[in-house]
């Protein structure tokens, strides 16, 4: 299996340009998903603001709403285990996510 | 009193054939825009009524964030079709933007109360109540009306009283901005904006710019007065709308005024400026199919003054309007007012209202007092039309212009994004980065960005905001609120500090003072009064309301004139006894006020009750 699930704050786009501020870790986050895709791992993303129904349909992600709050979003989860929330990697932790990307996909080939 | 010379009499009026809606050629939907003040409501009020009358059935839809249709048609709308009453057949609605907005939320929100925490409702509201989310609402309304078939189907024609201009340019290329965005969009997680589901909307977009598009379909009527802004907005419009496809265009210039009193100056003078206006665009008007409706003596309100308007009739009417024993209210000059603002030197001065009340010549008026009395000053429009050049144009020391053009401040925001973000990322980021910058939003975020740096130029010298008509300064304030609210929530925070500090700025009584421009007429001083509610709401008190072009003093001995002074009487008693804490007076110009001297001048104009 290699499937990234992605549930994003509510936002206009998946970059967040429409924002007030642009997060260039969600620029950065974004582009490594579609290299993900590209590399036969399934990514799918959520936005509260667009498809609130898939944060009440998955029972984990709904449980984790309600414990830690929306501000604890984006949660993303790797093979239906929560791998970060709260926060899109940085600069220093992209690495380790091509890593282990690299590694699953292998893994599954 | 009278600032210049008197114009020269031309010989040689242009007669245009008077304005007469044909249902036996009517097209379906029939669009009405202009630059604001110029009579679209009326216009398409009153053609509706014609084509009601002819046994049509008639949908009347307003798409203008600050609609009047529910004054000229006296009776109260909403977002749904609904009968009016007195005209069998007629049925009419506001595309009122903002609540559209809050349905749209409610649809997206309302289904998942009880099922998500408080925080992500929360967090929800606050992402769909960007100014982005307005406007694609509203657009989605609209589109759905031209574009679904089975759509208002039991209408024989569907009239849109359309939003003053450069907003009406921006409703319509949406529906081709989307489209061709949806078109190049390589990734399927990409910027869809506000819009949930956009794909399934993409039939009913392109139906939309298909039938603008078909001259059979759809017929734009370009509304305009015989002035010399109105008009040239009017060809801008006609020539931006052709390229976006609208072809089958007419024009229809509305209140020209013929004078019967051959001594009067006053009526001689407005005669001429409307003449020569007309001789100015000679070209444009033989370019099109081009008609005209007469100055009628009175305010176009209901049904029976929206029949006056295309047929004439009721001259008689006003000798009974008014009593003599009516005496003017307390009114001050302009100068005085600005006399009580320029010892703070510094800060934002913003000219408000309704379109076409003259916030361009009254901003500019001020910025040119100001820097002749030593401030440096700076003269800036958000005006999506911007007519600042031409009505100052002479250089005045200290006074600098500028006017934020929505497409060269989108390309700007583009580059400022690209080049600060560009080099943290690779190329398939940078490639998404840019996509995501094409869409529609990003005009919105670059608009109310400039505004804010407009706003904030005001700490060291005099900023005068020649705000954009009601509707959109509405929206940009309400953007505000909506930026403010989304930041306090981000830890992280980046933005200059003159958007942070916007709100703040524009509630603070000594950093921003804000004037309300009216025309003493009901719909424009109506529209002013709900513009200062809403602003109170906002926690923003406007400083003083200034009556503009008053044909009061004029002293006319023609009838149509005299009449028309006489309706001024109650709007006059209205601003100063119900509204205005402080209220300035300008006479009607016989020429345009364009140029220092002039503008000078009529700011100066003491308004003298004594006189007779």
């Amino acid at each position: 299996m290699k499937t990234i699930h992605v549930y994003d704050p509510p936002m206009c786009c998946s970059t967040g340009i429409c924002g007030p501020d642009i997060d260039p870790d969600l620029v950065s986050f974004s582009s490594m998903l579609s290299m993900f895709q590209s590399n036969g791992i399934k990514v799918e993303r959520y936005n509260l603001g667009q498809q609130p129904m898939a944060f009440v349909e998955n029972s984990a992600v709904k449980a984790l709403l309600e414990s830690d709050g929306a501000e604890a979003l984006p949660f993303v989860f790797w093979d239906g285990e929560l791998h970060s929330k709260g926060r899109y990697p940085t600069k220093e932790e992209r690495p380790a996510w091509y890593a282990a990307a690299k590694e699953k996909s292998g893994t599954a080939s | 009193m009278v600032c210049g010379g008197q114009g020269k009499v031309r010989d040689g009026i242009m007669s245009l054939p008077l304005y007469q809606p044909d249902p036996a050629t009517a097209t379906r939907y029939l669009f009405f825009t202009g630059k604001g003040g110029v009579g679209k409501t009326s216009l398409s009020c009153a053609t509706a009524l014609k084509l009601v009358e002819a046994g049509r059935r008639v949908l009347l839809v307003s798409t203008d964030p600050a609609s009047n249709l529910d004054e000229v048609l006296e009776t109260k709308l909403t977002n749904h079709p609904a009968p009016v009453p007195g005209a069998t057949g007629l049925d009419a609605m506001n595309i009122n933007p903002v609540e559209a907005a809050a349905a749209y939320r409610e649809r997206l929100i309302g289904p998942m109360r009880g099922l998500l925490p408080e925080s992500a409702l929360r967090s929800m509201e606050e992402q769909l109540s960007g100014s982005c989310t307005v406007e694609i609402a509203a657009f989605d309304e609209f589109s759905g009306l031209i574009g679904d078939a089975d759509a208002a189907k039991e209408y024989d024609h569907i009239v849109f009283d359309t939003a003053p201009t450069g907003h009406t340019l921006r409703l319509m290329s949406l529906a081709k901005a989307w489209d061709q965005f949806l078109d190049q969009s390589t990734s399927g997680t990409s910027c869809l904006g506000p819009l949930a589901g956009l794909e399934k909307q993409r039939a009913i977009y392109e139906a939309t710019v298909s039938t603008l598009a078909d001259a059979a379909a759809t017929t734009l009527v370009l509304v305009s007065r015989a002035q010399r802004a109105a008009l040239t907005e009017a060809e801008r419009t006609s020539r931006e709308l052709r390229a976006l496809g609208v072809s089958h265009q007419q024009l229809v210039v509305n209140g020209v005024f013929a004078t019967k009193c051959p001594t009067d100056e006053t009526a001689q003078a407005m005669q001429q400026r409307g003449t020569s206006a007309l001789a100015g665009a000679a070209d444009f008007i033989r370019s099109l199919p081009s008609f005209a409706v007469p100055l009628r003596p009175i305010n176009i309100l209901g049904l029976d003054g929206l029949r006056i308007l295309l047929d004439g009739g009721a001259q008689g009417e006003c000798a009974k309007t008014d009593a003599d024993n009516w005496s003017p209210p307390q009114m001050e000059s302009l100068d005085d007012i600005i006399a009580s603002i320029e010892g703070q030197g510094s800060g934002v001065i913003m000219t408000m209202g309704k379109g076409g009340v003259g916030k361009t010549t009254v901003a500019a008026a001020i910025a040119v007092i100001l820097a002749r009395r030593g401030h440096a000053v700076h003269l800036s429009t958000t005006d999506p039309a911007a007519h600042l050049a031409q009505t100052l144009d002479g250089k005045v020391g200290n006074l600098t212009l500028s006017r934020i053009d929505p497409a060269a401040e989108t390309a700007a925001y583009q580059a400022e994004v690209l080049s600060a973000q560009g080099p943290a990322l690779d190329e398939a980021g940078r490639a998404l980065l840019a996509e995501d910058l094409r869409s529609p939003c990003t005009e919105e975020i670059a608009v109310f960005r400039a505004f804010a740096r407009e706003v904030g130029r005001g700490k060291d010298r005099f900023v005068v905001l020649d705000t954009a008509p009601t509707g959109h300064t509405l929206l940009l304030l309400d953007a505000s609120e909506a930026y403010q609210r989304e930041m306090e929530r981000q830890a992280r925070c980046t933005q200059p500090e003159e958007v942070l500090k916007l709100l703040e700025r524009l509630r603070d009584p000594a950093f921003t003072h804000i004037l309300i421009v009216t025309l003493p007429e009901a719909t424009p001083v109506h529209e002013a009064a709900a513009l200062q509610a809403d602003l109170r709401r906002a926690r923003i008190e406007p400083f003083a309301w200034v009556i503009n072009q008053s044909l009061l003093r004029s002293e006319s001995c023609d009838p149509l004139l005299l009449c028309r002074e006489k309706s001024e009487h109650p709007y006059l008693s209205e601003v100063v006894e119900k509204y205005a804490t402080r209220t300035a007076w300008l006479p009607w110009q016989a020429q345009e006020p364009v140029g220092p001297d002039a503008l000078a001048c009529l700011a100066s104009t003491h308004f003298e009750p004594a006189l007779t």
